[in-house]
């Protein structure tokens, strides 16, 4: 069954066809990377899925329902989250209070106290529950978004770049977390440039390459496609 | 949600001040401020209020920039749109049978429903920041600029004189219904414990409110809208619920100052006026409301000081004391002191 799909899905800024065509299909309870060069549409695909941006043509499915036209915190209450590149976290409160803003979406009372300290746990962020989230290092601000994420309980969480700016160890870490979360029955699409990370955790990687989908398949089947080594390593195509 | 838990809401995040300690500290002010009359002249109690009178508008900003983060400068003008309704509300009607009550409520819904009109187009269109300071400052002083030109005798509503920058006036003072016969509150004793007790009234609501789930996701806008949305909020409604509350008492405010003084002027909502709350708030400490309300009532009976020795000089202290707010303790001064005590008194218990 298909979590997510895509059809036709156009995008273009003026004359730039940033997003040319691409119809998607992300199967239920997979982990999908998307990887692509630097400029192939990754970023503008992502917000088009989130509706930051409209499309220009073209139509998204989520689980069933046309969403091409609703607003962002639409599609998060149909079962979507997010975690951006960039930590998205409120720096001037307490990893606690970020959490809890996240988690009183749909818990209260001990219910939500419990799931707090659950999340904490999980994340390994109990010892710095009360500090001011702006005060962590990265790689705990990385995990802390990805628990406000995960705080909504979404059917398909959206991982863009999760172990940027992250050392070898947290990037591992980061891989199992995201193992563990697939394995509870979470969707994973991850918008990644580690090589990494995409070997340790997708189930299906799709290229991506000035817009389009260049090609799809297993990890082992898209390192082994030359095209795609040669689109990486900068080389022409035709 | 039962009782107890909201009374659980008087502490949290968002506010200073917890424990037995504070509000140890709380019932000491409290007490000075109902025992102040019993040992002050009626006139002098009388003139008084009007430091509490501006608080409420201050608290309103702290909500709408200080929780919220969108600084606004419409607070004046919400203030001289509830004070005007209750003046041409009261002269018309009168404030018998309970109506003088009627014009102060109806005045603070005039005052909500237009910052709700207003607020609906800045923030359903997406206005934010600095184009927010400007839109709101722009409404403000065409409001000041539309009443100064109301002079002529055309400019009436019922047997209600606008009067233009002269002013209106002539308006009854606030008046309750009781049972004996209506009790006319002049500026004395009276008024004094109405306006302190709708003080503290307010107070304490709004420190529930803000450590409440609305005021969980108020912070969550003003500390990064995009991740607010993409927990599914929508951060609009939550952006115009405070600008309305904000709004709602700067009215209070308003109507107020209008039936205390029995007088409003145009000015009220001129620039100096409109800049005035915001240094208020700021010098204070605008992210927590026990500091903004101290602020305020310090930084009003310092301007109020320093007016009697001379008006201009007093602005341009008011200027400076903003700048070095913001280049020295940018949370604000008595938000930074606050947080020193805490941080003494966390060191002294750790040590025990």
């Amino acid at each position: 069954m298909a979590m997510l799909e895509t059809h036709n899905l156009n995008k273009h800024f003026g004359g730039l066809h940033v997003t040319a065509d691409v119809s998607f299909t992300l199967e239920a309870g997979k982990i999908h990377c998307l990887i692509g060069p630097n400029g192939a549409g990754k970023s503008t695909f992502f917000r088009l899925l989130l509706g930051e941006h409209q499309p220009s043509s073209g139509k998204i499915m989520f689980d069933g329902v046309d969403i091409t036209r609703l607003k962002p915190f639409q599609r998060i209450n149909q079962g979507m989250s997010v975690k951006f590149q960039v930590p998205g976290i409120f720096s001037a409160l307490s990893v606690r209070q970020n959490l809890e803003i996240a988690l009183q979406r749909r818990l209260e009372g001990a219910e939500l106290d419990a799931e707090v300290e659950r999340l904490l746990d999980f994340l390994q962020l109990k010892d710095v529950a009360s500090q001011l989230a702006g005060n962590l290092s990265h790689g705990l601000k990385q995990w802390l978004e990805i628990g406000m994420a995960i705080s909504l309980k979404p059917k398909l969480l959206l991982l863009d770049e999760p172990t940027a700016g992250m050392s070898p160890e947290e990037t591992h870490m980061t891989g199992e977390i995201v193992k563990q979360l697939n394995a509870e029955g979470m969707t994973v699409l991850a918008v990644e440039h580690d090589m990494a990370f995409v070997r340790q955790v997708a189930h299906r990687v799709s290229v991506l390459h000035f817009g389009r989908i260049f090609a799809e398949g297993t990890f082992a089947e898209i390192v082994a496609d030359e095209r795609v080594a040669a689109i990486y390593l900068g080389q022409s195509h035709d | 949600m039962t009782l107890s838990r909201i009374f659980k809401r008087l502490e949290g995040p968002q506010t200073m001040g917890k424990g037995p300690l504070f509000w140890t500290a709380f019932a000491v002010v409290l007490a000075i401020a109902l025992a102040y009359p019993l040992f002050a002249d009626g006139y002098d109690v009388g003139n008084n209020i009007y430091f509490l009178n501006w608080t409420f508008m201050a608290l309103g900003l702290s909500i709408i920039w200080g929780y919220g983060g969108s600084l606004s400068f419409g607070q004046t003008a919400f203030f001289g749109v509830a004070g005007y309704s209750y003046g041409i509300l009261t002269i018309n009607f009168g404030t018998a049978y309970g109506l003088g009550v009627v014009a102060v409520l109806m005045a603070i819904a005039i005052a909500a429903l237009f910052a709700a009109i207003l607020g609906y187009f800045l923030f359903f269109g997406r206005i934010s920041g600095i184009f927010l300071g400007i839109v709101t400052l722009s409404v403000t002083l065409a409001l000041e600029r539309f009443m100064a030109q109301t002079a002529g005798p055309q400019w009436t509503v019922g047997s209600a004189r606008l009067n233009g920058f002269n002013g209106m006036s002539g308006m009854p003072p606030l008046t309750l219904p009781w049972f004996g016969g209506d009790i006319v509150l002049y500026p004395d004793i009276g008024l004094y414990y109405l306006v302190l007790g709708l003080l503290v009234i307010i107070y304490l609501g709004l420190r529930i409110l803000v450590n409440s789930k609305f005021g969980n996701v108020l912070v969550a806008v003003r500390e990064n809208p995009e991740r607010a949305e993409m927990l599914g909020y929508d951060i609009r409604k939550y952006q115009l619920g405070g600008f309305v509350i904000g709004a709602a008492l700067a009215g209070l405010s308003g109507a107020l100052y209008t039936s205390w003084g029995q007088y409003i002027t145009p000015s009220s909502m001129g620039i100096t006026s409109a800049a005035l709350p915001i240094i208020w708030v700021a010098v204070g400490g605008r992210s927590d409301i026990t500091a903004t309300l101290i602020g305020t009532l310090i930084v009003l009976s310092g301007f109020q000081a320093l007016t009697i020795y001379g008006s201009q000089y007093a602005l341009v202290v008011m200027g400076l004391l903003l700048v070095c707010t913001v280049l020295l303790a940018p949370k604000g001064l008595v938000a930074n002191a606050g947080i020193l005590l805490g941080s003494l008194f966390n060191r002294k218990n750790g040590s025990a």
